[in-house]
């Protein structure tokens, strides 16, 4: 039988290999699935792959599609760093777009410039403060934040649902659930690229998102704040003797990733859609999870890891169109990239090592195998 | 009337128990699947396939609980054999899930089924209010039969003792002889099984059509009826009922009209979860029967 033997240091070319050799596989297991079920496996790639770049304009969608996708995957990067389990991202992402709606449909005849900041600001504080309602209930009753954000989801989703049909819809609109289109102030404007011109739907929020990614990165690796977050999600004992406070890093990190989330959203409706309606997110807080693991809860990459996850959903688009196949199936290559880096994982930090049963018995000595178990640890 | 409304209670509480009883047994041997969602998609698009090809619903029970079954076979494979984290794990089989069977599906959507018939026992269906306990389908039968065998196999047999001690400490059960990791795979496997069949039992009794994201959050809410039943597996057959009873106050809500808007009626499930979840765990985790090893994963090292 195998065992598993953990390495005493994880070389650097292992460390950069694993997302590579990750998303090989998922080509590959990927295309035979596609294969097995009579789709022509190299035209489903294809599709999904090869042939959203196939046009200059569709780079420009490919990066608004990163866009929520990275600023929603570093909030996260933070909240998994810390051990806390958020994956209520797209309801954070709901009620900060809900926030934003409300003072654009407030203010109609805003014309000041920094009206979009302050809608920004609304809607970081709207998601901020639902992500920090699972943080309240696990620091005082310990319940768990993975089912109390996924269920706020819900709640957020049936909210929005619930508002643009009712009190805040646009009575002109013709019995459709949907509100009235925010003043020009209120929108984030296309981005017009020297030379080129306008490039899909690209617009001014992208680059707020690199800015947003690599401002988490130094925080993260350079500051105070960032280096008790990694502690108190690798080793919580050491993090209390140091006089770090378990239950201020969890509402830090679930406030922290529930703000960015509702400034996702913010920038979706203000730059994509221009007015509320009841569906504004094609799950990029969940697909956001994946992100964040495929770049290895480093905020750095989480720009490329975004992109890479952009360009399958944009995928799932032509796909949808071409083939005539469910968006969903773009699930089938999500969830098998995040198989296999979770794999990768493992066999970065360990190797397998063939041993006799009986020898596999008999070396399982506790203290060495508590090390290990404490990576996989989730808190019900 | 009040049968008929029982009646509609129950048939929608049945897959949230089928598919709770299974997540029940896999975290009381120390594993969280995440994947029920996904498990259940992948259940109901082969049944509702298998029924459609075959002609025969029974065809599409077994089907449905196999394909459960199969993808449990790799969440367990990457948290067993290669020890990944169980929370993302799970998350990945539940996107897997949804996408495979969206594609799976894709040429059976607007295709009909015949459902399972409802099976009326003689002389007790006829009975007036509890009449509608006896007015259920053969998969109906067959979960309160299963979560009467799964509460007796897990508290009063040897094997249900070693599961559970196998959650509670997994050190000890290892150092006591007992393998860790097979116990686990057997139980994530039947936990895949009771998936599959409960979201079998969607398009055989609920909607005779194939739909792409059918199960509609049921996962999920199994995964919070486990709690909400503290891991008893009776607590798990009334908390389903309840929630069964909250979904169809919604539709009467609507059908009546109710001043309250049917969005809140439809929060109600995922509001109470979290009271729920608020209640018990202030409680403490050690009287409720928690797992302690819950999530956590099991290496033999050197």
């Amino acid at each position: 039988m195998f065992v598993l033997e953990p390495r005493a240091s994880v070389p650097l070319s292992l460390t950069l290999l694993v997302p590579v050799i990750a998303i090989a596989l998922t080509l590959i297991i990927g295309g035979l699935i596609f294969g097995f079920l009579g789709y022509n496996p190299t035209e489903a790639l294809y599709e999904f792959f090869v042939a959203p770049l196939s046009r200059p304009d569709q780079i420009g969608n490919l990066l608004v599609k990163a866009c929520p996708l990275i600023i929603i995957g570093t909030g996260l990067v933070f909240c998994y760093r810390a051990n806390v389990w958020n994956i209520g991202a797209e309801g954070q992402l709901i009620l900060g777009a809900m926030g934003a709606g409300w003072l654009a449909l407030s203010f109609p005849e805003v014309q000041s410039p920094f009206f979009i900041a302050a809608m920004a600001g609304t809607a970081m504080l709207a998601g901020g403060l639902w992500g920090a309602i699972p943080a309240l209930l696990k620091v005082r009753f310990r319940t768990n934040e993975i089912l109390v954000s996924l269920m706020l989801t819900y709640v957020a989703a049936l909210f929005l649902d619930w508002i643009v049909r009712g009190p805040w819809r646009d009575p002109m609109s013709f019995g459709f659930p949907l509100t009235k289109t925010y003043p020009d102030a209120g929108l984030i404007p296309a981005l017009i690229l020297p030379g080129i011109g306008r490039l899909g739907q690209l617009h001014w929020g992208v680059i707020f998102a690199f800015f947003i990614a690599i401002g988490g990165w130094f925080f993260l690796s350079r500051m105070l704040a960032g280096f008790q977050i990694k502690l108190m999600g690798d080793a919580p004992r050491a993090g209390r003797f140091a006089g770090f406070s378990q239950a201020k890093t969890t509402f830090a990190v679930l406030m922290i990733s529930g703000a960015l989330a509702g400034l996702a959203g913010m920038i979706e409706v203000s730059a994509n859609i221009g007015q509320l309606q009841p569906h504004i997110s094609f799950g990029y807080g969940f697909t956001a999870i994946i992100v964040a693991f495929l770049a290895r809860l480093n905020p750095l990459a989480v720009i490329v890891a975004g992109l890479v996850i952009a360009l399958a959903e944009l995928g799932g688009d032509t796909a949808q169109i071409s083939m005539g196949i469910p968006k969903v199936v773009t699930g089938i290559f999500k969830g098998i990239l995040l198989f296999m880096l979770l794999a990768g994982e493992t066999l970065t930090r360990y190797r397998l090592v063939r041993v006799s049963s009986r020898s596999a018995q008999s070396l399982a000595t506790p203290s060495k195998r508590e090390k290990a178990s404490k990576r996989g640890k989730a808190n019900v | 009337m009040f049968d008929e409304l029982l009646l509609t209670v129950l048939l929608t509480s049945i897959p949230l128990i089928l598919a709770a009883t299974g997540e029940l047994v896999v975290e009381r041997s120390g594993v969280l699947n995440l994947g029920v969602e996904g498990m259940m998609l992948m259940g109901a698009v082969a049944a509702f396939g298998a029924a459609s090809l075959s002609g025969s619903p029974y065809i599409g029970i077994i089907s449905g609980g196999m394909a459960g079954m199969f993808v449990a076979a790799i969440f367990a494979l990457f948290v067993l054999g290669l020890a990944t984290n169980q929370v993302a794990t799970g998350l990945a089989l539940t996107i897997f899930g949804t996408g495979l069977s969206g594609l799976i599906g894709a040429p059976l959507v607007g295709q009909a089924i015949e459902g399972l018939p409802a099976l009326h026992l003689p002389i007790l269906s006829g009975l007036p209010i509890i009449g509608a306990f006896f007015q259920l389908d053969i998969l109906a039968y067959g979960a309160i039969v299963i979560v009467g065998l799964t509460s007796v196999f897990l508290m009063r047999s040897r094997a249900g003792l070693v599961l559970r001690s196998v959650g509670i400490n997994h050190d000890s059960a290892h150092a006591l002889g007992y393998n860790v990791l097979r116990v686990r795979l057997y139980a994530i496997l039947f936990g895949g099984f009771m998936a599959g069949l409960a979201g079998a039992y969607l398009p055989l009794v609920l909607t005779p059509h194939w739909a792409e994201g059918m199960t509609a959050g049921r996962g999920w809410i199994a995964l919070a009826l486990v709690v909400f039943a503290s891991w008893q597996p009776w607590r798990v057959t009334i908390g389903a009922v309840l929630f069964g009873g909250v979904t169809i106050m919604q539709l009467a809500g609507q059908a009546k009209g109710w001043p309250i808007p049917a969005q809140f009626l439809s929060m109600l499930p995922y509001l109470a979860t979290i009271i729920v979840l608020v209640t018990i765990a202030s409680r403490g985790h050690i009287a409720l029967g928690a797992p302690a090893h819950l999530g956590k994963s099991f290496f033999i090292t050197r």
